[in-house]
């Protein structure tokens, strides 16, 4: 049985780790795939790699900041398979380690662009696809820096920070229409994202970086982008039909601490 | 292959509603459950009838609030099938009363049932999972356990103190592999809700509707289950939306 059978995900961010796994994921139960990234060579290499052919599968190019590029990927996958079903609105960078006095503005503005406005760009072009069909299901990527602060990370907290209005927000506009909203908040997850901030934050010693935060977890370890998909899965899934605005910490505990 | 494959269930509160409808879907992901209640009737017809469609189960009456029954559960469960994998931790009670009126006694039962009650159980299947090296726990909080409401102080405060002990449980035994979560419904089809209430509280989700108790269900698999293996100490709602407002 196959849950995802002709349903229509678009993802953001889907070359990425947590992208990535979440888009295989949703390949092996049936699902049609959008899969939109900066980089368009590696995502259509993960369309490769996943062994989906043109019927099951679209490669999109796009700066998420851009208002016509995000018009645009949402255009492409509506007229290459008719509907979304699923919008897995992911994409989104860490920016630099710096505490506030020394963010530079145009780092703060970046991290923004792409994690702020990217996101609701996103939602903005999606969400009147499917209230117009009456049905869908929308999951936001946070972070569980979007809940907590974390010294020397003023650009990526208050952004993700964001991403948790923006998700109960539009949620409480989409309800009536059929359409959900909820948000993973990942914690630490053996990314491409953490091996730059385990670096950004000692430069000196990385490894030993990655250590302290593996440490710092309750369940005692890096949590693996696969463990985020399938919490993204879920929340896509109808199993979730009656979860929204629910904000989902992936992050072996720490937020409770 | 079923998410909860030869995995051992306790489930209380297991006859009738959201119980009932997480023990069908558990027994359908391959798990053998045990079904706790103090209802005896409705358990064992409910444990037949689980039965009758090749699902091993067994019903146990016990009264949450009373150690040496909540003991009794655990060994009646290892006796039949030798181990415990996951716990719903779900049976509670409420009632609406405003609280100038609430006698003591009915505060304390109801703290009693819905927090107490719920430590106990926890506190059993912790000792279980402890020896058998991990498990997964999922507590029935309420969306009242984030948000207040008139009328419903005992039951709000117990739900409160539910997700609190959800995360301070998960975080003392997360090392050793235990992992514990907590459900949040909204307003639920289920009994508890009078007839006449249905249509006005649906009316104040943003979903417009009530949710059902297979949906609670399928948010209990998801905690019970290893896709939710990087998640613990959450209290998730499942609400149709009402809290964000």
């Amino acid at each position: 049985m196959s849950k995802f059978n002709d349903k229509v995900i678009l993802i953001t961010g889907a070359a990425g780790g947590i992208g990535r796994a979440t888009a295989k994921k949703l390949a092996d139960q049936g699902a049609k795939l959008a899969l939109v990234d900066l980089n368009l060579e590696a995502v259509s290499q993960v369309i490769s790699e996943l062994g989906l052919d043109e019927s099951r599968a679209i490669a999109l190019q796009a700066n998420v900041a851009k208002e016509e590029e995000v018009k645009a990927y949402v255009d492409a996958t509506v007229a290459k398979f008719g509907k979304i079903d699923g919008f897995f609105n992911n994409a989104g960078i860490e920016g630099i380690t710096a505490n506030v006095e020394d963010y530079p503005t145009e780092t703060f503005e970046l991290v923004f662009n792409v994690n702020v406005k990217g996101a609701f760009l996103g939602l903005k072009y999606v969400v009147p696809v499917m209230k117009k069909q009456g049905y869908g299901s929308i999951v936001n990527t946070s972070s569980g820096a979007g809940l907590i602060g974390s010294p020397g990370f003023v650009g990526y907290n208050s952004s993700k920070h964001a991403v948790m209005g923006m998700t109960k927000v539009v949620a409480l506009e989409a309800a009536p229409h059929g359409v959900r909203v909820n948000a993973v908040a990942p914690g630490v997850i053996n990314t491409r994202m953490m091996r730059q901030i385990e670096k950004n934050t000692v430069p000196e010693d990385a490894e030993g970086a990655r250590k302290a935060f593996g440490a710092a977890v309750p369940l005692g370890r890096y949590g693996e982008a696969e463990e985020v998909a399938s919490v993204a899965v879920f929340l896509l899934s109808d199993d979730a039909s009656y979860v929204t605005q629910s904000i989902y910490t992936v992050d072996g505990g720490q937020i409770n601490q | 292959m079923g998410k909860l494959q030869n995995k051992v269930a306790v489930i209380t509160g297991g006859a009738s509603g959201i119980g009932a409808a997480t023990a069908k879907l558990f027994v359908s992901e391959g798990a053998k459950v045990v079904l706790v209640d103090l209802n005896e009737e409705k358990g064992k017809a409910f444990e037949s009838e689980l039965k009758s469609l090749n699902a091993e189960a067994l019903f146990v009456k016990a009264n949450i609030t009373n150690e040496e029954e909540v003991a009794h559960i655990f060994k009646q469960t290892i006796e039949a099938f030798g181990k415990v994998d996951v716990v719903f931790n779900n049976a509670g009670i409420g009632r609406v009363h405003s609280s100038h009126d609430l006698a003591y006694s009915e505060w304390r039962n109801t703290v009693n049932v819905d927090l107490d009650g719920v430590f106990l159980v926890a506190r059993e299947a912790i000792r279980e999972m402890l020896k058998a090296g991990g498990g997964t726990i999922v507590n029935t909080a309420s969306m009242y356990g984030w948000v207040g409401s008139p009328g419903s102080a005992a039951y709000n405060a117990a739900k409160g103190g539910v997700i609190n002990l959800t995360r301070s449980l998960a975080l003392e035994y997360a090392e050793q592999n235990i992992r514990i979560n907590a459900l949040c419904p909204g307003f639920i089809d289920t009994p508890i809700i009078p007839e006449e209430s249905k249509q006005a509280l649906a009316g104040l989700t943003p979903m417009k509707r009530l949710g059902q108790a297979e949906e609670m269900a399928k948010a209990v698999l998801f905690m019970a289950c290893d896709d939710s293996s990087f998640m613990t100490g959450n209290s998730l709602t499942v609400d149709g939306g009402y809290t964000a407002q």
